[in-house]
């Protein structure tokens, strides 16, 4: 495998997604290549950092509202 | 799906939201709004709307509970509602998302040819040895870390809509892949070309960043 095709399949290999004969091939790769292990672990670090964004939240009188729709609504 | 930390079981949470229990839907209404905005912010134009997708949908929720079967999970549920609120709402703006079908722009390499061996090199396609990626070092401050949270939310925005729909639900609200294709009514494979492209955009933005920061260190 080279490393051009590498880069395209990891988001198929970090889903379980590749086939066996290919996901053998990307893990050879891996296991040769310092370029295209370091490219994993930015991809995996890519991931976790977009998990990590702070929440936003609804606004205070959008909850009140809300509350009180749900208090009247159930009487 | 998404830690939702102290949320009871769905069957209980149901329960108690049909007996009208008040404590029970600020939970949910406090756990689940956040994602809920920031998915509804990627179908309509403003961020006054999206909070009236998400109001509406909430509203529906609370007319609806007592039509939950419990054959979705309960956040899964009201995540539909919302997106169909949010499709209708950003249909009335006139907002088309073309989920169906991949485009021009959803094709192509996502890492920059010219960083690999040209065709005729004994090598073709392997890392060029000085645009080869680097490690990233590990943020060393919480400054740096909300640094880089910045350089993420930014590189997100700049998203086409369905990219940042997409990536959301995967990687911030941690849904599976089969559940984010039934939400967008999308294919496997179109999910994960665009999933794809998606995270290799934020990559790029980070790895500028790291790539500043290293020049900084070395004082350059
Ligand atoms: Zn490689």
């Amino acid at each position: 495998m080279d490393c051009d095709e590498f880069v395209e399949l990891v988001t198929l290999f970090l889903d379980g997604a590749l086939d066996a004969a290919t996901e053998q091939r990307f893990v050879d790769h891996l296991s040769l290549c310092d370029g295209c292990d370091a490219y994993l672990d930015q991809f995996r670090r890519t991931i976790q950092t977009v998990g990590e964004l702070p929440p936003e939240s609804l606004s205070a009188p959008a909850r009140d509202k809300l509350l009180s729709a749900f208090r009247s609504w159930q009487r | 799906m998404s830690d939702d930390g102290a949320l009871p079981p769905d069957d209980v949470l149901a329960g108690r939201l049909r007996k009208g229990d008040e404590s029970a839907f600020e939970q949910v209404l406090d756990a689940w709004s956040a994602s809920m905005l920031r998915l509804a912010r990627s179908f309509v134009s403003t961020d006054a709307s999206a909070e009236e997708v998400v109001q509406e949908t909430w509203l529906a929720v609370i007319r609806g509970i007592e039509g939950f079967e419990g054959r979705a999970a309960l956040k899964t549920w009201v995540f539909r509602i919302l997106v169909n609120t949010a499709k209708k709402r950003g249909m009335k703006e006139s907002r088309t998302l073309p989920f169906g079908s991949l485009t021009f722009d959803d094709e192509g390499p996502t890492v920059d040819p010219s960083r690999f061996r040209p065709a005729g090199d004994p090598y073709p396609g392997h890392w060029l040895a000085d645009r080869k990626p680097q490690r990233w070092s590990d943020p060393e401050s919480a400054a740096e870390r909300a640094e880089i949270g910045r350089v993420v939310a930014a590189a997100l925005a700049e998203l086409p809509d369905r990219n940042r729909i997409v990536i959301t639900l995967r990687d911030l609200e941690g849904y599976s892949s089969d559940e984010v294709c039934e939400l967008l009514d999308i294919s496997h494979g179109n999910q994960r070309v665009i999933l794809h492209r998606s995270r290799a955009a934020v990559r790029v933005k980070l790895e500028h960043y790291f790539d500043a920061e290293r020049g900084i260190h070395r004082g350059l």
